[in-house]
């Protein structure tokens, strides 16, 4: 790896198949910016994102996690948002509990025709998570090593 | 109440009504004391222990007992019952392989809690009406039961026994708003003095797993720490994150089938209260998607798998509970 | 050993512009498992797929990673691709570096650098895919109908002309439905009757279609392309293949006495009855709830006068049980019970009505024969008021229902101008939140009763109708002359706001189909499929879908006869590989996953497995049908052992994508 003359944060982004992946391509289509440090992981819907995962991202040296899926009621699968939305604010909830800043973690609603939400959302969660800083609650020291 | 508990249990043997008891005897203190299946009636007369110390949840080992063939009968405390009828919900006991007897319970005590009291080189500890008579290298002198109780039963959220085919006296009061103190007194807190509290509870986790191994909802057939496929298995508190992880996790997988027994910080060697996540996820869960007890009864859905399309945002985290 | 293939796309300049695709394909050379690694210009064309299947053949590639547009765009393509050369379409992943990379940065170094770990994300995914086939299975070529209204009728018929065999189960004991009660039909006022009835006896004799009338459903198992269903034919107490429908037993029953349920109660039939002249099947129905033989076993004269010898007392229900490879719902609508309306005092004058009931009093085989008549006394109504929207639009309200009913406008319309028509003595007023009428002809149809017949048009809603001396007394609003109206009406007529049949929920329930909060089932797609339910295999015809008229309700049958047609005329359906899937071994078997999955693809079963020293131990375990899971794993998300994992994004396959960003 190379020496990093400023630091960024690394934002892992999971999005949903079929409408925050696709928002995400529109914003790419109608070339849209937001900073390199975000990484889209597509899953099938938000109902598949397991707190594992999001643990696992910060272990491994993640800022910020998000998760993108359709709006509460557009689900393509009907309902799975619904259960997201509860997983994650239990979580993050039991996150902020444990003393790790609740600004690291967004769950936001994009869907196939908001492009310009899904980069907009992204320029705010990096900022946010830049403002924040390096995450040192949560991180796996073995891996931040170099 | 172990003489009616004693007969009562022989009596089951006897009749053949049962194959198996499920109660509790002594351990290796006269403090721990353990479950314990019996077979014979003349097992139940010698070791089968009713006392002030029989906080161990015996619903676990039905999971196994219910499916051995036979019927086993268990002494369950209003707790334990809860735990059952969680683990009916979920399939994992076989009904009809089992019978259960409802013993009230006035909570449990802390051999710590009595320590605490300045008690010294204690030999036995012996009820005596409202209070406990402790027996001592020093001599003997009676303290009031109430103080000798453990903190899960201080605020014990309920007295009632959810489910049982007979019972040895009445139901106790429900109390469930009780134990949400100390929670809330941590949410109160900055999120640094939040981190460093849990930091330096957490880092003393030695993964011993006493509290998975104890605990009624953890009764996976194979836990995904140990599961190499599951890509997060690991065994030992290697850096910082792991235990954390480990317990949020553990924290998580229970979340809306915890019952609060509290056995994790019971059996916890490092004296980790463990129960306080718990306890942050059910007071949410309460809050945000209505009041939910885990093990109350067998058909209401859990929070985790239901939902209202009108359930608030995750952006409510941090606006709800002990601060503004 | 693991040997990747990496395949760097420029997609011209629009993604070479931006990303050196030469470094990012040098430097994904050196990730472990990977054996080659290039770029071209055009990896989609011709050549660049060449170029991918001479790798897999030449370099024995077990796996292939693409970094190039979205997934959304080519990864049907490529899977193709490598299929015809040999490896397993699920053994390919695609990195996102157009849409997600080039085209949203500016920085060249930085675009590059996310490019590099995109793509080491896709290497880390793919060394975890498996190969995976996706399954088939086999379509029952018969379809059922549920509900035989003119939706159902119409579905039916479609789907048989194209030769497919059809059920239609129908509750009452004839088809027809609420089309039936019709007078006239806006916007063209042709009879109901004479379109209806002769689309009856074309099901009727249709050789593939199969008419269940006076039937239920009573269960559904099975998914797409193989549903048994369980059909409850109830007693009618009369041999079918008996009677003639002579009626003749219709008009010898003592027992004169029952409300007559087709003409909603406003006048009376027989304990055995045929509901309506042109009922299909035309067989007579004993009405176990007044007949007095069922009841106390004194009477039989149905029995004594029926020459042909169909009268049965003794006949019970029957349960069928029969198979489909698909299931339309056109279980329709009904209007809303007006009985909470107590300012409109519809409980306590005859003469205030519903809009169906008036639709009776019109019809020339109603209860009067169609002269307009008031049923508290049988005069002729010289004053008439229609009021709109009653329960419709209705925010919040326990009473009402918060959606818009659709035909009330367009049947009031109706109403008033056929009620000018046939008596010009008449004064026709109509209170109206707002008049809708966007429809082929409908405005013009609406202005005709205004301009032409001279309807009185009011905006404003009705406040209090109170019976007083043999009138009612009406006291409204006038938005728009801004004024209180007191009005002395003959007869009050209410356009009750519709919902879906009281059979609905439980029958969604039974089909796994999703509904809305009205009980409305719900499309899968609002815009692009909307005569699908989102559960695979389950079809919705007509109002039960939300609220229609008919010309829209025929349309919508239509289309669900194509889409069962196009169902049925398949000999297989190849299913979606990335599905869940159990592992039986760590399954606790504690039905979490059951209660999230929107498709009641899980079951369990109970199953021996060896314990420790030669015991066995029986325990509950899921099982996950795939031709019915839809692959959205909240099944893996509530399963606590992580025995249910979702094949094509793993657990662990995410996990490495995980571990590749933050490294």
């Amino acid at each position: 790896m190379q020496v990093k003359s400023e630091w960024t944060p690394t934002i892992v982004a999971f999005c949903c198949n079929w409408c925050s992946y696709a928002g995400a391509d529109l914003s790419g289509t109608n070339r849209l910016q937001y900073p390199a440090n975000v990484k889209i992981i597509r899953i099938p819907c938000s109902c598949r994102l397991n707190p594992m995962f999001v643990l696992r991202a910060f272990q491994r040296g993640a800022d910020g996690v998000i998760l993108c899926g359709c709006h509460p009621g557009d689900c393509h699968y009907t309902t799975g948002n619904y259960y997201a939305r509860r997983r994650m604010t239990l979580l993050f909830s039991l996150l902020d509990y444990l003393g790790i800043e609740r600004e690291r973690t967004r769950v936001e609603w994009v869907s196939a025709a908001e492009g310009a939400k899904f980069a907009a959302t992204m320029n705010d969660f990096v900022q946010t998570v830049t403002q924040l800083g390096e995450n040192r609650r949560l991180e796996d020291l073995r891996c931040k090593s170099e | 109440m172990q003489e009616r508990i004693r007969s009562r249990a022989i009596a089951l043997l006897e009749s053949g009504a049962c194959d198996r008891v499920l109660g509790w005897k002594a351990g290796e203190f006269f403090y721990d004391v353990t479950p314990a299946v019996f077979t014979t009636p003349e097992q139940v007369g010698k070791e089968f222990v009713w006392g002030p110390f029989c906080g161990a949840n015996l619903s676990k080992y039905l999971i196994q007992e219910s499916r051995k063939g036979g019927k086993v009968a268990a002494f369950l405390k209003p707790c334990d019952s809860y735990s059952f009828v969680q683990l009916l919900k979920e399939h994992r006991i076989w009904r009809e392989n089992t019978y259960i007897v409802g013993v009230p319970c006035q909570g449990m005590c802390d051999i710590d809690a009595i320590r605490g009291q300045g008690f010294k080189g204690i030999l036995s500890v012996t009820e005596e009406g409202e209070d406990l008579e402790v027996d001592t290298l020093y001599g003997c002198r009676a303290m009031p039961r109430r103080e000798a109780l453990a903190e899960r039963c201080l605020c014990c959220k309920s007295r009632k026994i959810v489910l049982c085919d007979e019972r040895l006296g009445p139901d106790g009061e429900e109390n469930p708003n009780v134990r949400f103190e100390e929670v809330k007194r941590l949410e109160a807190m900055t999120p640094q003095q939040r981190y460093d509290f849990w930091r330096g509870e957490l880092s003393r986790c030695i993964r011993c797993n006493a509290c998975r191994n104890v605990c009624p909802a953890c009764s996976c057939e194979k836990c995904v720490f140990d599961n190499p496929s599951s890509g997060a298995e690991n065994k030992a508190a290697a850096d910082s994150f792991e235990e954390n992880l480990f317990h949020i996790i553990r924290a998580f997988h229970v979340a809306g089938r915890c019952t609060d027994c509290g056995e994790c910080s019971r059996v916890c060697p490092q004296h980790i209260p463990l129960h306080l996540l718990n306890r942050k996820l059910i007071q949410d869960m309460n809050t945000l998607y209505g009041t939910y007890q885990a093990g109350a009864d067998l058909d209401t859905r859990p929070p985790l798998v239901s939902y209202t399309p009108e359930d608030p945002e995750p952006s409510v985290v941090g606006t709800i509970g002990g601060r503004a | 050993m693991q040997r990747i293939g990496v395949f760097v796309c420029w997609c011209g300049s629009n993604i070479a512009a931006t990303v050196d695709v030469e470094r990012v394909a040098q430097t994904l050379a050196m990730e472990p498992g990977v054996v080659f690694s290039t770029d071209y210009q055009y990896m989609c064309s011709q050549a660049g797929q060449e170029l991918i299947q001479n790798a897999i053949r030449e370099q024995r590639l077990t796996g292939v990673v693409i970094c190039s547009c979205s997934p959304r765009m080519h990864e049907a393509t490529f899977r193709k691709t490598v299929e015809k050369a040999g490896l397993n379409p699920y053994l390919l992943e695609i990195a996102n570096i157009r849409e997600q990379c080039s085209w949203i940065h500016k920085d060249r170094e930085a675009a590059t650098q996310k490019a590099i770990i995109l793509g080491r994300a896709a290497i880390a995914k793919v060394q975890l895919n498996t190969p995976l086939t996706a399954g088939q299975s086999p379509v029952t070529k018969r379809a059922l109908v549920i509900g035989g209204g003119i939706a159902g009728i119409q579905t039916a018929l479609d789907i048989a002309d194209a030769g497919f065999p059809v059920d239609i189960v129908e509750k009452k004991p004839t088809i027809g439905g609420k089309m039936t009660q019709l007078d006239k039909t806006f916007p063209t006022l042709d009879c109901a009757a004479c379109i209806l009835t002769p689309k009856m006896v074309d099901a009727a004799q249709n050789e593939n279609i199969e008419i269940l009338s006076y039937a239920q459903v009573e269960k559904v198992q099975g998914f797409v392309g193989s549903f048994t269903v369980t059909i409850r034919k109830k007693a009618r107490y009369v041999d079918e293949t008996k009677c003639t429908g002579c009626g003749l037993c219709t008009e010898k029953c003592p027992q004169k006495k029952v409300p007559n349920e087709f003409n909603l109660g406003l006048d009376t039939r027989r304990a055995i009855y045929i509901p309506f002249a042109q009922a299909v099947p035309k067989v007579a129905t004993i009405d176990p709830d007044y007949c007095s033989m069922l009841k106390s076993g004194k009477c039989g004269v149905c029995s004594r006068v029926c020459t042909a010898g169909a009268i049965n007392y003794q006949q019970q229900d029957t349960l069928l049980q029969r198979e489909y490879g698909a299931i339309v719902v056109a279980t329709g609508f009904n209007p809303i019970s007006l009985e909470k309306f107590d300012e409109f005092a519809y409980s306590q004058s005859l003469d205030v009505v519903s809009s169906l009931e008036f639709e009776r009093l019109m019809n020339a085989a109603g209860p009067t024969g169609g002269t307009l008549l008031r049923p508290s006394d049988g005069t002729h109504p010289h004053t008439l008021v229609f009021v709109q929207c009653v329960g419709s639009r209705c925010d919040g309200g326990e009473k009402g229902k918060p959606y818009c009913s659709k035909i009330c406008c367009m049947y009031t319309a109706k109403h008033a101008m056929l009620c000018r028509e046939k008596y010009p003595d008449t004064e026709v007023y109509v209170f109206y939140i707002d008049v809708r009428t966007p429809g082929k002809n409908f405005d013009e149809f609406y202005r005709r009763a205004v301009e032409e017949y001279g309807v009185h048009y009011i905006k404003g809603m009705v406040g209090k109708v109170t019976p007083q001396d043999g009138k009612l007394k009406v006291q409204a609003s006038d938005l728009l002359g801004g004024q209180q109206l007191h009005i002395d009406a003959d007869m009050v007529v209410l356009a009750a706001a519709i919902e879906p049949d009281e059979s609905a929920r439980s029958l969604a329930t039974m089909l796994t189909a999703s509904m809305d909060t009205n009980d409305f089932f719900t499309e899968a797609h609002p815009k692009l499929r909307p005569v699908e339910s989102p559960t695979a295999g389950i079809f919705l015809s007509g109002a039960c879908q939300g609220p229609k008229d008919i010309p829209e309700t025929v349309a919508q049958a239509g289309a669900a006869a194509a889409k069962v047609i196009g169902l049925l005329s398949r000999s297989h359906l190849t299913c979606n590989p990335c599905v869940a899937r159990s592992d039986e071994a760590m399954c606790n078997g504690c039905s979490a996953c059951e209660k999230v999955c929107p498709y009641g693809a899980i079951t369990y079963v109970d199953k021996d497995f060896r314990g420790p020293n030669r015991t066995t131990l029986r325990r509950r375990v899921a099982q996950v049908n795939p031709a019915v899971c839809q692959g959205c794993g909240a099944c893996t998300v509530a399963c606590p052992s992580g025995a249910m994992d979702l094949q094509g994004f793993s657990n662990a396959q995410i996990l490495a994508e995980v571990d590749a960003i933050c490294k």
